[in-house]
């Protein structure tokens, strides 16, 4: 199998590069605008800053909730809820370290092991999860009705959580986690990082990836094969529920708050924009290198709006137009009708 | 040929909204009896006018979820129609009726592209609509990054002054709008060539196609009707507030598919009706006053709450939809 996958080259790579290409092109669009944008620093203290360090740092948070997004888009499902999942595990990280917040207390002395304030919001974040892959794999809801309802939920149960506050809690270890640099570079920077290599590894060098794309691209042939196929699905969802529970915990710890109306909010849109322009099919072949690109290539869009100094709500009709013209490019009908055209043209000039 | 005679079609259309009106009514029951108050002309009349706006985009989603797709950008046109309107008002004077026709035609466009991308390109209605909702948020903060409110404006003053009274409430003329938007929705579905379309091409599009129907022209139809019903929601949204906040109305989508749903239509398209939708605004509106007489996170809670009903409805229509399709089988 592995041979023939050799010899037919994924159709993916080729997009790749065009991906590539697109980041480039938006990196050298803000070089023309204005060059220091592309200043990049060594600081005494070890650190790297720059525009494009900071495009890496908070492009991280997107990285992460566009992995797991690649995974729930192959097999033909959405996730719009990774948004509020990411708020709902800030919440509760938020109850860990401050466990009296709601009585008024400050930051709990001394804080409970970093290992627990992580680990159950991650497990709060991957029950979402799980209760979205149900309903699309068991109750069989559409993806989207689905997710949607869970993204009301799933920020109504934050809000809730934190009674629509928002806890602070600087200094405490956990806000390493957003703030901290390790070789140089952003600690974000290094766990999306990692996410990504152990997908990879996971995904490709295992069979997972290709049943992953099989359920995808025809759920009930894959069953007929022997796929669990609803283990598969559901197993995508509480992946994906488990990247936005991550991707909560660095952005929360980066603000050393938590805000549950504005954690995560509207970033729905950019993981799902990261995964098409990445090259990713809805149901089928999928590439989370292409993600991580498109992800990067989202993030240079917002970071570009902000340079300019434009409110940060502007970036959504830059991103909606980029997002449909990528979806255009990529649609087969679109270059039927460009070669129909292109044919009609010909045919004229020969008469 | 006779199990085709047998089969309880009937029962698809009828359960879901029978279910649905006698929620309705035991809703509106149980809240009277716990709630002392609650029970009033006053408060039903309420309930009416501040729901006005989601009833008349509930009737063009109905059309849309029959035809087996979904319209997510509904709740991002209202807030871009009420921050537009206003920032005219306020920026240029502009009479308000002129900046509604405006946004009716900016609905007309969005609607066309909509359903374009959809049929002719076949993108997936989700990534359209959600590129859609983006693209009309983004816009409304464009026009506009705070609260606007609208004085004096004689068009919006004459459509909430003039009215019927009800008891102690007003139906202003804005929510007559509602009223006729619903009576004529019920008409088109039922009795027009293009009502009967939406319901083929959500029942089997391959076979709508095969039995000769424009199933493309209604496709795209269905998706202008959407977006300037949004529109003229997001206008009689602007009426009642008298003002424009381009975050407003973050969510409305969700309250919009809850209600349809909530009114039996089927999710996988083909079935369900508008009269449904009526009633299921009106439990959507019931369930967002009851948390007021509860708690404080009132929104919170009830859109919880909304989520749970959305849900157990769509189990009750998996249920008969199963049971259809068994006793088609047999």
């Amino acid at each position: 199998m592995d041979g023939k996958l050799l010899q037919n080259p994924n159709p993916l790579t080729k997009r790749f590069l065009f991906v590539l290409a697109g980041l480039a092109a938006i990196l050298l669009l803000n070089l023309i605008i204005s060059p220091e944008f592309f200043q990049v620093s060594l600081h005494e203290d070890g650190k790297i800053r720059g525009n494009l360090i900071n495009i890496l740092n908070n492009g991280a948070r997107v990285c992460i909730l566009a992995v797991g997004m690649t995974l729930v888009y192959a097999t033909g499902g959405i996730d719009l809820s990774v948004g509020s999942v990411m708020a709902t595990a800030g919440a509760m990280a938020a109850l860990m370290i401050r466990p009296g917040y709601l009585q008024g207390l400050p930051v709990a002395n001394p804080q409970p092991p970093l290992l627990l304030i992580m680990a159950v919001p991650l497990l709060i974040a991957m029950l979402l999860g799980l209760i979205n892959g149900a309903l699309v794999a068991l109750v069989r809801i559409q993806p989207i009705i689905a997710t949607l309802i869970m993204m009301y939920s799933a920020r109504g149960l934050a809000v809730l959580m934190v009674e629509g506050q928002t806890p602070t809690y600087h200094g405490v270890p956990f806000t390493k986690l957003g703030l901290g640099y390790f070789l140089g570079l952003p600690l974000p920077v290094w766990i999306a990082a990692a996410v990504f290599l152990i997908t990879v590894l996971v995904t490709k060098r295992t069979a997972l990836g290709v049943f992953i794309e099989a359920v995808g691209e025809n759920r009930k042939a894959s069953r007929y094969m022997g796929i669990r196929t609803r283990l598969i699905t559901m197993g995508t969802y509480v992946f994906c529920g488990l990247c936005a529970g991550l991707a909560g915990l660095v952005h929360v710890a980066g603000e050393s708050s938590t805000s549950p109306y504005n954690t995560g909010n509207m970033i729905e849109l950019d993981a799902i924009a990261a995964v098409i322009i990445g090259g990713t099919m809805w149901g089928g072949r999928f590439t989370l290198a292409g993600s991580i690109v498109g992800a990067l290539i989202i993030q240079s869009l917002s970071t570009t709006v902000y340079f300019q100094r434009w409110p940060y709500e502007y970036s959504l009709v830059f991103k909606a137009v980029v997002l449909i013209v990528v979806a255009l490019i990529q649609s087969e009908k679109l270059r039927a009708y460009a070669a129909q055209g292109w044919a009609s043209i010909k045919s004229r000039r020969a008469r | 040929m006779n199990s085709f005679k047998k089969l309880p079609k009937l029962s698809v259309n009828n359960i879901p909204i029978l279910t649905t009106i006698s929620i309705f009514f035991l809703m509106y029951a149980a809240a009277s009896i716990m709630f002392p108050g609650f029970f009033s002309l006053y408060n039903f009349v309420n309930i009416f006018k501040t729901n006005a706006f989601v009833g008349i985009i509930a009737v063009g989603m109905t059309f849309v979820i029959i035809s087996g797709g979904i319209d997510l950008s509904v709740g991002s046109v209202v807030a871009f129609t009420s921050i537009f309107i206003a920032k005219m008002h306020q920026s240029y004077g502009m009479p308000s009726w002129i900046s509604m026709l405006i946004c009716l035609g900016i609905g007309l466009v969005l609607g066309l592209s909509i359903g374009c991308l959809i049929t002719y390109f076949e993108l997936p209605e989700f990534l359209v609509t959600l590129v859609a909702m983006f693209l009309m948020r983004g816009l409304a903060y464009v026009v506009h990054q705070g609260t606007i409110s609208i004085q004096d404006d004689p068009f919006i003053a004459f459509m909430k002054r003039t009215g019927i009274r009800v008891g102690a409430g007003n139906l202003s003329l804005y929510v007559w709008v509602f009223i006729l938007i619903l009576i004529l929705g019920i008409l088109v579905s039922k009795y027009t060539r293009f009502g009967r379309n939406v319901y083929a091409v959500g029942g089997n599009e391959s076979s709508a196609v095969l039995m000769g129907l424009p199933v493309k022209r209604t496709k795209v139809l269905i998706y202008v009707m959407s977006s300037l019903l949004a529109t003229l929601g997001g206008i009689v949204f602007t009426i009642h507030l008298a003002s424009g906040k381009p975050h407003n109305t973050i969510g409305l989508e969700l309250h919009v598919i809850a209600s349809v749903v909530i009114g039996g239509t089927l999710l996988t398209g083909g079935a369900g009706r508008v009269i449904g939708t009526f009633f299921g605004v009106l439990i959507y509106g019931l369930v967002f006053k009851l948390p007021a007489y509860i708690s404080a996170f009132r929104e919170w809670w009830a859109q919880i709450l909304v989520g749970l009903l959305v849900l157990t409805f769509i189990l009750i229509q998996t249920f008969v939809a199963e049971k259809t399709a068994r006793a088609v089988e047999s």
